[in-house]
């Protein structure tokens, strides 16, 4: 299981201020799970991925992998990242234009040392992100396909090492409309058939709806709300997450909300609650019994989800004791 | 390059050299048409030989416009009769129509026959095969080490742009880019053969050098040290901006990402993927470079004296030695235009993607 516990990521800009991308995390991922990560662009969902897979080093918190803390040393990220791999948004950039599919897949097994029956390693892991027969694919470049196919050999590349967790960074978000629904079966298929957990950072609540079981709704680095999926999109309670489902079609919030102003920058995070200059339970004054908390209190990091449906606001913890 | 092994070899038992009816469509198939080949190499060929055509002709008709009257020239120091005159333009061809004389330089330069040389009064062909090597060897080796600098420097400051490495080496540079080569020149032979002492000023061989191959060869490279110097200094930069700018339009992609996460090592990442795809663009950078070491750097071979095709050229147009400048010119743009031919064909086979238009 990858773990991450008050993961902070912090860049220094220029002029001396600190930005805070990713501002104390906490999230699970499971084999045979898979947990959504929403929200909006710039929000930090990104650099959290990025972090989770060692390419960005954390400034705080930790990550493990089956109980084994992620380090620094070259060693230990190698072997961390059989497991956890990755899968990109665009397919034509995330696949070397001089690579023939044959060498994009078995890079990883190159890079590992796995020598043993690389054709038919690289053959098995492409038939099984849905390129039959594979060794037709074998001498073809990536502009000779498809978007799907190129994001089904990235996916390919990914699954031949045989990880145990996919992070995939908007997997289907450049992909045509028909595409979009082939790439999330074989998602959800390699879930139930090979109990792969994948973590899937997407913007587009319907698409989380679609193939989730977990979500996590994450606002300027922190995650706000969490849990069963259908339970945090029939039921939001945060009102960031009310406001971004009140938007969908059949939506279970009445009115649709639009947010007051921009996603502050993450160098200059509010005070306490950081959603409360956008709230519109502040705005609209129905927050007044606890906005005292929500201008000096921080809501604090929801804890690692055990299943539970939590939101990191005053206003919800009040009403629940109520 | 340095690519990985290609996956041929591994591929070969499962790969199914000839697929079965019922190609779908939409079926990536990758193979190489040869007529597809065959069309690209005639595009580029006759392209080339157009470039070509225009640079034999218009080599005829621009010395004749600059040059003047060359019997003037030939005859300024000394006073001369009008018979004298006639005897010497009979002597040169230059008596016979325009259109015979642009006809016996056509043929005459497609069957490799220039010519005489005014200032000679010598095939100009054996003045060009006695100067070649000294040229080749010098701006050759230049080249190669300007190449092979600019890259290395180049790869490595634009992996990480803006680092100390980066700003020092792009700095001195693009300093040494801009320093004039002469003057660069002057300095150099001022200070290791004026001061210093240890390299000669200029030309190539010491007169009373052993005959021996060994110490032949010692002192042409005794003598090439300070113009290769001088030419790598002032080239090399160029290579330099052009493969760190390649390297920068590569690392905003993701399939670095991509390698990274399948666990490469930074340098790895660099090496193998960033690169190989960063080299492309200068395939044609490099071809004019080998196209322009026949023409060599004529002003670093005025400076030192250099026997080479440089320095016949300078000669030639003080002189002025019209033939020797009209088959220079047609030689220096010949090479040029065949090497960036070359350059073509090679993307062919370098860049999967050309195949493909």
């Amino acid at each position: 299981m990858l773990t991450a516990r008050d993961l902070r990521v912090e860049f220094g800009l220029p002029g001396g201020r600190t930005a805070r991308a990713v501002d104390g995390v906490d999230l699970d991922v499971a084999p045979g799970e898979i947990v959504a990560l929403a929200g909006e662009s710039g929000c930090g969902k990104t650099t959290l991925a990025r972090t989770l897979l060692g390419l960005e080093p954390a400034t705080g918190g930790r990550i493990a992998f089956g109980g084994t803390p992620l380090g620094r040393s070259g060693k230990a990220l190698k072997a961390y990242r059989r497991q956890v791999q990755l899968v990109l948004q665009d397919p034509s950039g995330a696949l070397n234009p001089r690579h023939t599919v044959y060498e994009a897949v078995a890079e990883g097994l190159r890079i590992h040392g796995i020598t043993d029956d690389e054709p038919g390693r690289v053959a098995d892991a492409l038939a099984r992100a849905g390129l039959r027969p594979p060794e037709r694919f074998f001498l073809a470049y990536p502009h000779e396909l498809s978007g799907g196919q190129r994001q089904r050999v990235v996916i390919a590349g990914a699954l031949v090492l045989e990880p145990s967790i996919l992070i995939a960074d908007e997997p289907v978000a450049s992909l045509d409309a028909s595409v979009r629904g082939e790439i999330l079966s074989l998602l959800l298929r390699l879930k139930e058939d090979a109990g792969l957990g994948a973590l899937v950072i997407t913007h587009d609540l319907g698409l989380a709806w679609s193939i989730a079981d977990r979500i996590a709704i994450m606002y300027l680095g922190r995650i706000v709300e969490q849990g069963p999926v259908e339970q945090v999109l029939t039921a939001p309670r945060h009102p960031y997450t009310r406001a971004l489902v009140s938007v969908l079609p059949d939506s279970p919030v009445p009115e649709p909300i639009v947010l007051a102003g921009e996603l502050p920058d993450a160098s200059r995070i509010p005070g306490g609650c950081r959603f409360r200059p956008r709230c519109q339970e502040v705005a609209s004054g129905s927050a007044l019994p606890v906005l005292g908390r929500c201008e000096g209190e921080d809501p604090g990091v929801l804890g690692p989800d055990g299943g539970s449906h939590e939101a990191a606001c005053h206003l919800v913890h009040a009403r629940m004791a109520a | 390059m340095t690519d990985s092994p290609t996956p041929e070899g591994g591929a070969a038992p499962l790969h199914d050299p000839a697929p079965p009816s019922g190609r779908r469509p939409g079926r990536p198939v990758s193979k190489r048409s040869t007529s597809g080949f065959g069309r690209y190499l005639c595009k580029h060929i006759g392209g080339a030989a157009v470039s070509l055509l225009l640079v034999l002709f218009s080599s005829f008709f621009i010395f004749r416009l600059i040059a003047g009257d060359p019997i003037d020239q030939l005859t300024k120091e000394r006073p001369v009769s009008p018979e004298e005159r006639a005897a010497l333009r009979a002597e040169l061809g230059l008596d016979r129509p325009m259109w015979q004389q642009f006809w016996d330089y056509i043929t005459g330069t497609l069957t490799m026959d220039l010519g005489d040389s005014f200032q000679y009064r010598r095939p100009i062909f054996d003045l060009i095969v006695e100067r070649l090597p000294a040229t080749i060897l010098l701006s050759g080796t230049g080249m190669v080490l300007a190449v092979l600098l600019g890259f290395w420097i180049g790869t490595r400051s634009g992996w990480r742009q803006g680092s100390r490495f980066d700003r020092a080496h792009v700095g001195t540079g693009l300093l040494l880019y801009s320093a004039p080569t002469f003057w660069l020149g002057m300095i150099v032979i001022l200070v290791f053969a004026r001061y210093l002492g240890i390299f000669p000023v200029n030309g190539m061989r010491s007169p009373n050098t052993p005959p021996d191959l060994w110490s032949q060869a010692v002192d042409i490279g005794h003598h090439l040290v300070l113009p290769v110097l001088t030419y790598t200094a002032v080239v090399y930069a160029g290579y330099l901006m052009i493969m760190r700018s390649s390297i920068l339009d590569e690392i905003g992609n993701d399939y670095l990402t991509t390698a990274r996460a399948k666990g490469l090592r930074d340098d790895e990442v660099r090496d193998r993927h960033a690169v190989p795809n960063a080299l492309l663009p200068t395939v044609t950078l490099v071809f004019l470079a080998i196209g322009g070491v026949v023409n060599g750097s004529i002003v670093t071979e005025t400076v030192f004296s250099w026997p080479g095709l440089g320095s016949l050229f300078v000669q030639a147009i003080f002189y002025p030695d019209r033939p020797v400048l009209q088959a220079l010119f047609v030689l220096f743009s010949a090479s040029t235009i065949i090497a960036v031919l070359a350059a073509e064909i090679l993307y062919w086979f370098i860049d999967p993607r050309i195949r493909k238009s």
